[in-house]
């Protein structure tokens, strides 16, 4: 579904991607593992061309993206949640769905506001609050909805759990889940093992940039050495 | 008295809605203390109230003794508070040792001097302090191409400049290297033993406050929840339930 | 009480273009983040093509008809600006667009000049609305009543669009975040466009609106600008209500000003605004602002150092040149050294808060003509000895930029832009309007250097040693520890706050210096002139400097010197040309899109990637 080819990317002069390849395969979940700095945000950022690889190709659905502008990655069906979350703080919990709105698409599930209330009670509590009266978990929730009300084909999550209190990750794996079961493929950026491990189907590993490894948990957990080295557990 | 830092009744309210509600709390002299909690539950507010960027709507701040509720951010640094901030606030145009120089001269007061030619000013003094945080090789690289991790502990010696009794460290190691992380805090952990400075600190990686907090307070929704020693907090139900959670998504067997 | 009231009802028609051009440029700057200083621009461009449109269309259909097309027509000019010249700089920092902005208010200038010529236009009547109705007895003309019915309508459409529709969340959405919403999936360069044409609409709507009561003529970008900034910062930044109460305080009080304090229309609205400001700093709606970056693009400043010996070298051949010039140049030179000297200075001065304070300030030129003027009215009315006078000039500016600076630091970013500006046009409508004293715009004339120095060559060297000496002064502060606190300020103000530098007064202190030395520049300039009008206060004034050392280079220390020389040799040979605000224009806006970093910093940036190959680590 989505191919990405020996990129590279820069920040200015900072050489942060290095001939990185991965596939993303329709209907499965994706852990993206590695330090802070490893380069995990900066991989979704490269899919979603907020940064544009220097070299390399990036397909969806066999178009490719390289050089398009972000809004027009969206159009393709590819939905990002960023690190920091980035809500409209100034706009309420409706206002902000509105701003994901986009049609119905044919290759992907298609979400209604109402349906994402039933996923995301607390929001329909808070709907007409302003997000900068919400707290760190319930902002995660309002951003992974708002990307839904775009209805996705591709979910990039980036780094999910950081910063929320560990009872709200355990909710989030149980929302990743429920989301996965509705036909969507995800991505997912993450430094907690423990946390990708229970969501995702397969885990890719990248340290300074550089894919080190790429395969299933079972296959991860037969090596231990590669743990250890790029993963901070 | 063997507080330095006494907190009564603290709250701050955004329009009508309460960001930090009623927390007290006291920092020991010498004591390295942590102030965690879910992103939102009003640690970095309390933060900017102790240190005067914001200013309560109710409550008292005292620092060994003395009031210093409401006031400003430099009027709290004249009377021994230091911080470091979440995001690093260093002089992106100034070399690394100008940086720890330009805290010297305010701490000399030679703000308003004209005469002088600054880069010369306090130079030893500054290598000294650079040393202190093993920063000293780095001395004439401009600030703008450390890497965060060196920003970080610039930031530790430019705090360290006026002689503080009590520093504020608001998430001293986000967006580090984990090794680099325990190498931070170990630093810190020596400032608070030679120097008898406490450390008031904020964080996220639960590794590195059950490493190294004496003393470790929850926040949640505003109110504090938890203040107690690292077993007591762990095994307290009302944080394992909003924070902590079960423990299965928790890397604490890192440190057990 | 019923004149109170005619006269009430005619403010309250007045305010109506007032807040058409104050609303579209708060809107656009919501979203883009771009005070758009050609703003002016598209009123007057709306009430030139507002003639033209009238005379073509008879009748009630075509008068309403030829202000609609006129909005629509503005509209794609401003959606035209928009794509071409801004596009490709929205992230640049703020400094940038404005210069761009105002290379637009110089292109459309030209254009309207070619296009209309000089000649005012005289607005057509509104058909159907020629007379008058008695209200209380008083005679109100119709169309006031019109327009007083037609701008809370206006406000209303405007609030219903922002509050209601999709299209207003989307643009609230990217006020905060542009680029969030472009992942989002909205195509944000077009909402830019969009909420861009829709601003220049309104304000070509404005310029169309007000023909029956006013007319056309090439002065009127200005003379709206400083209004419309008045009115932006008493209402709020981005508050359309706050423009709205703003327009009608400031138009009506122009009314009674007019009838009760006919001297003093102009500075009124300016007290105004100071008194709102104590109260209120960011005006009566508005919500505190965050400073927009305030450097250039490139990579980040690098440590400073004083110059090494080869740089001292050079500067010391560079001086004995000058030294020498009278042994050898024709005086015509020698009064273009002492132009670029003074106009040096000038932008230095600019150069020191803007560069190193961050402090980007759009009326500098109230330091360099307020100084002018302190000399020559002390040598005009009590006939003070040229010395005494000539120090009377960084004296005099020093104490105005304090008192300027007391309001304006408490600000940051745009509001303090717009502020600056504000005061700058107040002290300049004292110049224009106190005619008793500084006789308006017939100037200050005969101020002449003292005998021992009236000699050209004399002068020259006079010249040179002030000029050169303020400069020196400026080079020397910075590197001192209170140019580095002002640096540490700028770079991280809460690090800055946190280690014991007062900021604020930091700012204030350099902002004073800064008007010192500009009001050095103007001594220098008044007695080699002998004379000084109100032109040397005008925006266009204080818009030269800040070109001046965005073409040198914001984030080196030379840059404000170096763009100094290279303007006045470039104006000089410009203003020779009919159409030389166009090529100006036009330049600028090349400068901005293809060489941001200006001639200093693209010099260096050429100059490392020679040497880049001996050069490895740095």
């Amino acid at each position: 579904m989505l191919s990405v080819e020996r990129i590279h990317s820069y920040y200015g002069k900072a050489h942060i991607l290095n001939d990185l390849s991965f596939e993303v395969r329709r209907g499965e979940v994706v852990a993206l593992l590695g330090r802070n700095g490893a380069g995990k945000s900066t991989t979704m950022k490269s899919v979603m061309q907020l940064l544009r690889p220097r070299q390399g190709q990036v397909t969806f659905q066999g178009r490719d993206l390289v050089g398009e502008p972000a809004f027009r990655v969206a159009k393709c069906g590819i939905g990002y949640v960023p690190e920091d979350r980035r809500i409209f703080t100034d706009l309420t919990v409706l206002e902000n769905l509105e701003v994901g709105r986009q049609p119905r698409r044919e290759d992907a599930p298609f979400w209604t506001q109402e349906q994402l209330f039933e996923i995301f009670p607390n929001l329909y509590e808070r709907r007409a609050n302003r997000g900068k009266h919400m707290s760190g978990g319930e902002q995660q929730m309002l951003t992974i909805a708002r990307t839904l009300m775009g209805n996705p084909a591709l979910l990039l999550l980036d780094e999910p759990s950081e910063g929320i209190a560990p009872v709200i990750v355990e909710q989030m794996a149980e929302t990743i889940k429920t989301l996965k079961e509705e036909g969507l493929t995800v991505m997912i950026s993450e430094q907690n093992l423990h946390f990708a491990r229970a969501v995702a189907d397969r885990a890719i590993i990248i340290e300074g940039g550089e894919k080190k490894f790429d395969g299933s948990f079972a296959e991860l957990e037969a090596h231990p050495e590669i743990r250890d080295a790029y993963l901070s557990v | 008295m063997s507080e330095i830092l006494r907190v009564e009744n603290l709250r701050k309210s955004y329009d009508g809605f309460l960001a930090v509600n009623g927390v007290s709390f006291a920092v020991a002299k010498g004591e390295l203390k942590a102030l965690i909690g879910p992103n939102g539950a009003g640690k970095s507010t309390c933060f900017n109230m102790l240190m005067g960027q914001l200013k309560p709507s109710a409550g008292e701040v005292y620092l060994d003794g003395q009031r210093i509720t409401g006031k400003r951010p430099r009027e709290i640094w004249r009377r021994g508070v230091g911080r470091t901030f979440q995001i690093t606030g260093t002089y992106q145009s100034m070399s690394v040792i100008e940086n720890v120089q330009m805290a010297l001269m305010s701490h000399h007061k030679r703000i308003f001097s004209i005469a002088p030619r600054a880069w010369k000013l306090y130079r030893d003094e500054a290598m000294g302090f650079l040393d202190t945080v093993s920063m000293a090789d780095q001395a004439d690289r401009p600030c703008s191409v450390l890497a965060y991790g060196d920003l970080k502990r610039l930031e530790l010696a430019i705090a360290l400049c006026h002689r503080p009794r009590l520093l504020l460290m608001d998430e001293p190691t986000a967006g580090m290297a984990p090794s680099a992380r325990i190498e931070l805090m170990q630093l810190v952990a020596d400032i608070v033993r030679d120097q008898g400075v406490s450390v008031l600190f904020t964080e996220h990686d639960m590794d590195v406050v059950f490493a190294h907090a004496h003393h470790i307070m929850v926040l949640n929704r505003g109110e504090l929840i938890a203040d107690g020693s690292a077993t007591e907090v762990r095994n307290n139900p009302q944080v394992q339930e909003v924070y902590l959670g079960g423990g299965t998504l928790f890397k604490e067997d890192a440190n057990a | 009480m019923a004149f109170f009231f005619a006269q009430f009802l005619t403010g309250l028609a007045n305010a109506a273009a007032l807040f058409l051009v104050a609303s579209g440029l708060s809107l656009i700057f919501g979203v883009t983040r771009i005070v758009n200083f050609a703003h002016g621009s598209f009123y007057m461009l709306g009430a030139f093509i507002g003639v033209v449109l009238m005379d073509l269309l008879p009748g009630h259909v075509g008068f309403w008809g030829a202000i609609l097309l006129t909005g629509l027509a503005v509209g794609l000019i401003g959606a035209l600006v928009e794509m071409v010249v801004l596009r490709p700089i929205y992230r640049a920092p703020e400094l940038f667009q404005l210069v761009a902005t105002f290379g637009v208010i110089l292109v459309i200038q030209d254009l309207a000049l070619m296009i209309w010529g000089a000649e005012d236009r005289l607005g057509p009547r509104a058909p159907g609305l020629r007379g008058v109705w008695r209200i209380f007895g008083e005679p109100v003309p119709k169309y006031d009543i019109v327009l007083i019915a037609i701008t809370p309508v206006i406000l209303f459409a405007l609030w219903y669009l922002i509050a209601r529709t999709r299209l207003g969340v989307l643009v609230r959405a990217a006020t905060q975040d542009r680029e969030m919403v472009g992942a989002l999936g909205v195509n944000q360069a077009w909402l830019f466009t969009g909420v861009f044409a829709l601003g220049s609409a309104l304000a070509g709507l404005g310029g169309a609106l007000q023909l029956p009561k006013g007319g056309a003529d090439l002065l009127m970008d200005f003379n709206i600008i400083g209004a419309v900034f008045v009115v932006v910062v008493i209402g709020g930044m981005g508050s359309l209500p706050g423009a709205f109460i703003a327009s009608v305080l400031i138009s009506v009080l122009n009314v009674f000003g007019v009838t009760y304090l006919p001297q003093s229309t102009l500075v009124l609205m300016y007290v105004v605004m100071a008194v709102v400001l104590i109260v209120r700093p960011y005006g009566l709606l508005g919500r505190e602002e965050v400073a927009g970056e305030h450097g250039q693009v490139g990579a980040p400043e690098t440590p400073i150092r004083p110059y090494g010996p080869k740089g001292m070298a050079l500067v010391a051949v560079l001086l004995a040149l000058l030294a020498l010039l009278p042994v050898f140049a024709e005086p015509f030179v020698l009064t273009l050294v002492v132009d670029m000297v003074v106009f040096a200075l000038f932008a230095a001065s600019l150069h020191f808060i803007l560069g190193s304070g961050g402090l980007v300030s759009f009326g500098h030129a109230a330091f360099f003509g307020g100084g002018a003027y302190a000399a020559a009215l002390l040598v005009y009315h009590t006939g003070t000895p040229m010395e005494l006078a000539f120090l009377f000039a960084p004296l005099a500016a020093g104490l105005l930029a304090l008192g300027i600076g007391w309001f304006c630091i408490r600000l940051t970013g745009v509001y303090f832009a717009m502020l600056t500006l504000a005061f700058s046009q107040l002290v300049w409508s004292l110049a224009f309007q106190w005619r008793s004293v500084t006789r308006g715009d017939d100037g200050l004339v005969n101020i002449w250097p003292a005998e021992w120095l009236s000699g050209d060559i004399t002068y020259y060297y006079f010249a040179l040693a002030f000029g050169i000496g303020g400069i020196l002064v400026l080079r020397h502060v910075i590197h001192a520890p209170f140019g580095y606190a002002l640096r540490a300020g700028r770079d991280s103000p809460r690090q800055a706050e946190a280690t014991g530098i007062d900021v604020k007064r930091v700012q204030f202190a350099a902002f004073a210096l800064a008007g010192a030395m500009a009001g050095l520049a103007g001594g220098i300039f008044v007695f080699s002139k002998g004379s000084v009008f109100p032109t040397e206060l005008e925006i266009a004034k204080s818009f030269d400097a800040l070109i001046v050392v965005f073409l040198g280079g914001v984030k080196t220390l030379a840059g404000g010197v170096v763009g100094a020389g290279f303007m006045t040799v470039v104006e000089d040979w410009l203003v020779r040309l009919e159409y030389w605000r166009l090529l100006l224009g036009l330049v600028i806006i090349a400068v901005v899109i293809l060489m941001p970093e200006g001639i200093v910093g693209t010099l260096r940036t050429l100059w490392r990637r020679i040497r880049h190959s001996d050069e490895e680590a740095v």
